[in-house]
């Protein structure tokens, strides 16, 4: 068994209304510094050990996120 | 003439298409979107809702039903497919259109009547002259169309943006969209024109009762098309 953990995100000058929003109020907080928030999705797969990080990959491209607008990267948990 | 529309878990605007289409004298059948044959319909509509609860991205779920097995063959055969609102989404998301559509811009879902005008184009699912302005209405979260610069040179080079969001003399200024969507669009065709993407609902005007009628040219114009001229 294998497990991996997926995040997509808003690709950079997309529209990302959420992330906006959380870095001006951290920045109203009177936290300096922040360059920039994004909030996005995070997905964690439980698989065999027989699925490939290049599955996983394809699935991200098919299905999990839309390449026109979001970006992902994959982490695997030992 | 006679339509599919296609029912996904969710949609919600395939009574009022049917309603519409058989309101015009044209015959209008449901197809689940299980079913796998389309090849009875001389045209297909993917209705407007929120397919597979929205779940992940609109759109994004249904792609992979089975009927959109067929409905990218046919369209790729040059059938003509219209797809409204979330079936808007879902033809994005298929790959038959470009771009996509995100969450409009100021973070309010839209339900409202909405000026646009027709753009000069390949489009084959309207035959009536460029410039003509609709007042059709919209009902969205996610109508804010966006694709890269070089996908939004080939749609305004190739004659691809049906419909632009405008003022009411029909005026296409900086702000039109309501939804943020990137150079007014509110419809874009493939470059063969059969496949077109809006998020207005011309369905909803077709018989009078909610207003105009001025959704009606979107239907009868795809069949002017198909009666007289070969795709």
């Amino acid at each position: 068994m294998a497990k991996y953990q997926i995040f997509v995100t808003a690709k950079k000058g997309i529209f990302d209304p959420a992330g906006t929003i959380s870095k001006n109020a951290l920045g109203n907080l009177g936290y300096e510094g922040i360059n920039d928030v994004k909030i996005g999705k995070f997905i964690q797969m439980d698989v065999d050990d027989s699925v490939t990080v290049e599955d996983i990959e394809e699935m991200c491209e098919k299905l999990l996120a839309n390449p026109v607008i979001e970006d992902f990267t994959i982490g695997a948990e030992d | 003439m006679h339509f599919g529309v296609v029912s996904f878990p969710g949609s919600n605007c395939e009574q009022d298409a049917v309603h519409a289409i058989r309101y015009l004298g044209h015959d209008a059948s449901f197809v689940w979107h299980q079913e796998r044959d389309l090849s009875k319909f001389d045209a297909i509509l993917l209705p407007g809702g929120f397919s597979y609860g929205d779940y992940l991205r609109c759109g994004a779920v249904a792609r992979f039903s089975p009927v959109m097995e067929e409905v990218v063959r046919e369209a790729e055969a040059g059938k003509p497919i219209i797809g409204i609102c979330n079936g808007f989404q879902i033809l994005t998301e298929a790959h038959l259109l470009p771009g996509a559509l995100i969450r409009n811009v100021g973070l309010k879902f839209l339900c409202k009547t909405v000026a646009l005008r027709l753009e000069n184009s390949v489009c084959k699912w309207t035959d009536a002259p460029a410039g003509t302005v609709y007042h059709l209405p919209i009902a969205h979260n996610e109508g804010n169309y966006i694709c890269d610069p070089d996908t939004l040179k080939a749609l305004q080079d190739n004659g691809q943006i049906v419909l632009r969001y405008c003022e009411e003399n029909g005026e296409v200024l900086p702000n039109s969209a309501p939804n943020g969507a990137l150079d007014n669009i509110a419809g874009i065709c493939n470059e063969r024109g059969n496949v077109l993407g809006m998020m207005p609902h011309p369905e909803r005007v077709c018989d009078g009762v909610a207003g105009n009628r001025d959704g009606v040219d979107f239907f009868n114009g795809i069949v002017r098309m198909l009666e007289g001229a070969v795709l």
